[in-house]
């Protein structure tokens, strides 16, 4: 293991509720190199936006994280506001799902940008509304000293997704985050974020996480997949492998939902049952309930996440060749 | 916004109009002759009387003389019971003393409800926040009527701080207690509207976006979530404006400030329909025009808002 | 349940696993759970009984003047369970004056009995018209929209606008002060929310498919809106008639207050309140009764009412 740039080990999370402790992640380790494009992918309640919220320390107040999370060897999980706010946006920098609502609607999209600038850089406000403009103009967005002075509200959802780009890409972070950034878009946008997004890789060199429930922008975009259910890994791998030959049922199963052109299709395939309830999980594989391959060990005892054709990782009970189509 | 604010002045004089209809075609419709008291007048000197008032032409040419003279000339029409006095009489000598207290009491009311709110939502589920709490869901069972008679029993029959009432030109110990009383409750509703929005803006995604870029605490709260979070409270103020009016009634009663509400209060006793109706078209008045500053600020503030 | 997308929140709001329950069930379930409104609703229940026994209790009638009280209220008007050799308050057995008297030796108890009757009707009544009227304006502007939703919002814009407690005095002193012109005078102040409240939940309401369906298949507006789109809103409608009744309390007590509200003999808890800061220097039992009264059920209503408003709206959940 040389120099990563981030490095997650062990992390949990879990929030206080009324009705119980909610196991939201459950031990989760990573790597990532420099320049590295890795995506994390599962369905809704997987636990994979939390994973990302808790690096950052962004969760809810209930929430509470463990383990270690080291960006350049430094840690960095559960640091004081104080630290993590040099942390955030020069190093690691995020953007989120709804772009309609993450930008603040009663700020100009200057002040917005420029405040980042500002605070982290020491810029005066001059030279940060350059550096907003020139960054804007980087992202696509036409007219880009004009556009400063306006308001969210006067932008489309894919221009305010370019506009979050931009923002985040302010500090040069070596690390983006990018949390579902196309669900909220239409079809023909959420491709060019997409393409913007690996334009953004090339130009700036920065390592990007790109958490998705949506396999199908994942095959173009990312080296490396990680597969998340009910908190835990359940593969994990090259992109271009996991999609031929996928070790686990659960990716079986969200592979066979994507829908394709290449193939006649006669329905959308879809995998029964609904997401675990992570109130009261138990001890075994949280796939179980779902699964066509379960069968005794399952419900007792989580598979072990064990290495297998060198770079990919599985953890499930059931063997290697009973995976397939 | 020029425009907008002219839409909106154009849009407030029917909405006065139809006040000053209103109360004028109660007034027109009660029962039996606004002289015709319990003193038993000859029915010569009714008519003279009404003839003297103007009350027996027709409806019509007495509500437009009515809506002239206050448009005109800013005459709010006489009192029936009280030769020597008409309505401008009584504004010219209450009004200040309204004012005054009534500014003081709403400026309190915004400053240290919302204040109280917004910090209580920032250090949410501490002692403040409880406290503050705590005093809203209190203060919501203490209405002005409420409030008068517990501060004077505490202040100046136990403790003999403050004097029991009077106006004595506004002096600040003959100020405390109206302001006090007509305040609290007012307080306590900006506190809790400005707590649940400011609670509700700062689990919004923008404040995330915010806290993601590093920004420090004082930014995120001061620049990012203090407008939208104050934007409720301002939609609030229209009703507190109302609602403060109403109760400097009270205000003027117990404590005899000697401010309109006194004379409103009095001319109902008497069934002086002049006074009333005068008084309640001039408070209208006010109303609307608050009503349209609230829609400017809130207009200044939002910049989804077009007009 | 399934955990949804808006992570954090979901997550606080993930609510037990176990059979399907109805949605009044669940509401019930999570009402009780809530230990204020549970308080709440015990001490509305207790003051709702001492308003209906109350006048089987007393001793005297609500004008009968005790004549040996009479001129010397300060010092033997008092609550008679006070009586000592200190005082000069005749002892319970005597008088039964539990409440003491007011400041014209007249039974406190039988008129704070008296007074909650009609503060509780006035509070009640007031507020089923006030969501009466305010429903089915409401209703009708939300599911016809357009133009004469616009016209019906505009109408209530114009009526916000307006300082109602003088023109309700102002009909009170013109058309005589009656309790029935209170009941209609203060529910009518307080419908435009309810109205503003009920057209919005409409408005959402109507896109939904059951209404589409039954607009589809030629049902009669107004049928729609009363058999369909009422009972929808009936879970809002509570909790704001809940919470409207105890400003109707105010409302009241603030006209009886000034002297304009219930006429003598009869009395409220705003008159009360009224006679007892009159009297405080005298007699201050006669302040704190009332006022005691008053404060209690309204913190009652306070807390049944946001009780409900959690259980039953799903939103603040």
């Amino acid at each position: 293991m040389t120099e990563h740039l981030l490095s997650v080990r062990d992390l949990s999370v879990s929030f206080d509720t009324p009705d119980g402790t909610v196991s939201a992640v459950n031990g989760i380790s990573l790597d990532l190199a420099k320049r590295d494009t890795l995506a994390i992918v599962g369905e809704s309640g997987s636990g994979k936006t939390q994973l990302a919220f808790a690096m950052l320390g962004l969760l809810a107040r209930n929430g509470r994280s463990e383990g270690s999370v080291r960006i350049e060897g430094q840690e960095i999980l559960n640091l004081p506001e104080a630290k993590l706010n040099k942390v955030r946006a020069e190093r690691v920098a995020m953007i989120f799902q709804d772009p309609m609502t993450s930008l603040n609607p009663y700020l100009k999209i200057g002040t917005q940008m420029a405040e980042v600038l500002q605070l982290h850089l020491g810029k005066s406000k001059r030279a940060a509304m350059e550096d907003a403009a020139r960054m804007l103009d980087a992202v696509r967005i036409p007219d880009a000293k004009r556009r400063l002075g306006m308001y969210p509200h006067e932008f489309s959802g894919g221009m305010r997704q370019r506009i979050m780009i931009a923002m985040a890409l302010l500090c040069r972070p070596a690390l983006l985050i990018a949390d579902e950034p196309t669900t909220a878009l239409d079809v023909t946008v959420q491709a060019q974020i997409m393409e913007l997004l690996t334009e953004v890789r090339e130009e700036f060199g920065t390592a990007i996480i790109l958490i998705t429930h949506d396999l199908g922008i994942v095959a173009g975009s990312c080296e490396r997949t990680m597969v998340m259910y009910g908190g835990r890994v359940m593969e994990t791998g090259p992109t271009d492998k996991l999609f031929e030959a996928p070790s686990h049922p659960y990716t079986l199963g969200l592979l066979a939902a994507v829908p394709r052109l290449d193939i006649p299709q006669e329905d959308l395939l879809t995998i029964p049952g609904d997401p675990p309830d992570l109130l009261g999980l138990s001890g075994g594989c949280p796939f179980t309930p779902r699964c066509p391959l379960a069968h005794e060990p399952c419900p007792q005892r989580m598979p072990d996440l064990v290495s297998f054709d060198t770079d990919r990782k599985r953890a499930c009970h059931a063997a290697r060749e009973d995976v397939h189509r | 916004m020029t425009a907008f604010i002219l839409r909106r002045l154009l849009f407030a004089i029917p909405v006065l109009l139809i006040l000053i209809v209103l109360t004028f075609v109660l007034m027109y419709t009660a029962p039996g002759s606004p002289f015709a008291s319990d003193r038993g007048v000859p029915p010569a000197v009714l008519a003279n009387l009404e003839r003297e008032y103007g009350l027996d032409r027709p409806f019509l040419a007495q509500i437009g003389t009515y809506i002239w003279n206050i448009v005109t000339q800013f005459d709010f029409g006489p009192s029936f019971q009280y030769r020597d006095q008409d309505v401008n009489d009584l504004i010219e000598q209450g009004f200040p003393v309204t004012l005054t207290y009534g500014f003081w009491s709403f400026l309190v009311a915004v400053v240290v409800g919302g204040t109280l709110g917004v910090v209580a939502a920032i250090r949410q589920n501490t002692w403040l926040d409880y406290f503050a709490v705590g005093i809203s869901i209190g203060a919501q069972v203490l209405p002005n009527f409420v409030m008068a008679p517990i501060l004077v029993l505490v202040f100046t029959l136990w403790l003999g701080w403050l004097p029991g009432g009077g106006w004595q030109g506004g002096q600040i110990e003959y100020l405390i207690m109206p302001v006090i009383a007509l305040s609290t409750s007012f307080m306590a509703s900006i506190a809790r509207i400005a707590r649940a929005s400011m609670l509700e803006v700062m689990t919004s995604n923008f404040i995330r976006t915010a806290r993601a870029k590093g920004l420090p605490g004082r930014t995120i709260v001061l620049r990012h979530a203090l407008k939208p979070a104050l934007l409720p409270v301002i939609s609030y103020l229209g009703p507190a404006f109302v609602g403060m009016i109403t109760g400097s009634v009270v205000i003027d009663l117990y404590f005899s400030t000697g401010g309109i509400g006194q004379f409103f209060v009095a001319s109902a006793l008497n069934r002086d329909y002049g006074v009333m109706m005068g008084i309640t078209v001039l408070l209208g008045a006010l109303t609307i025009l608050f009503n349209l500053l609230v829609d400017i600020l809130y207009a200044w503030i939002d910049p989804k808002i077009r007009y | 349940m399934v955990v949804s997308h808006s992570q954090s929140a979901a997550l606080t709001a993930a609510a037990p696993m176990g059979p399907p329950r109805s949605l009044w069930a669940d509401a019930r379930a999570r009402f009780f759970r809530n230990r204020a409104a549970v308080g709440g609703l015990v001490v509305l229940g207790l003051v709702a009984g001492f308003a209906i026994f109350g006048p089987f209790v007393a001793q005297h009638s609500i004008e009968e003047i005790n004549w040996s009280i009479l001129g010397k209220v300060d010092d033997a008007g008092g609550p008679c369970f006070l009586s000592g050799p200190d005082n000069e308050i005749p002892p319970c057995s005597e008088t039964g004056h539990w409440f003491g008297t007011d400041a014209q030796a007249r039974d406190l108890f039988a008129r704070t009995v008296q007074g909650t009757q009609i503060s509780l009707m006035v509070g009640v009544v007031g507020a089923l018209i006030a969501v009466l009227v305010g429903t089915i304006y409401g209703a009708v502007s939300g599911y016809f929209g357009g133009r004469l939703d616009n016209m019906m919002m505009r109408v209530v814009d114009v009526l916000m606008s307006v300082p109602y407690m003088f023109v309700l005095i102002l009909l009170l002193v013109v058309f005589g002060r009656s309790i029935l012109m209170l009941f209609i005078g203060i529910g009518l102040i307080s419908w435009l929310d309810m109205a503003r409240i009920a057209r919005g939940q409409t408005l959402s309401l109507r896109s939904r498919d059951f209404i589409e369906a039954a607009i589809a298949t030629g049902v009669h507006p107004f049928r729609i809106i009363l058999r369909h789109i009422v009972p929808n809103l009936l879970g809002v409608v509570i909790v704001y008639a809940t919470l409207l009744v105890p400003s109707m309390i105010i409302y009241e007590s603030f006209i009886s207050f000034l002297g304009l509200g219930v006429q003598e003999p009869l009395t409220s808890w705003g008159a009360l309140i009224n006679e007892g800061a009159d009297q405080m220097r005298q007699g201050l039992w006669m302040l704190l009764i009332p006022l005691a009264f008053f404060v209690v059920s309204l913190f009652g209503f306070f807390f049944v009412g946001d009780g409900l408003r959690d259980a039953l709206d799903p939103k603040d959940r």
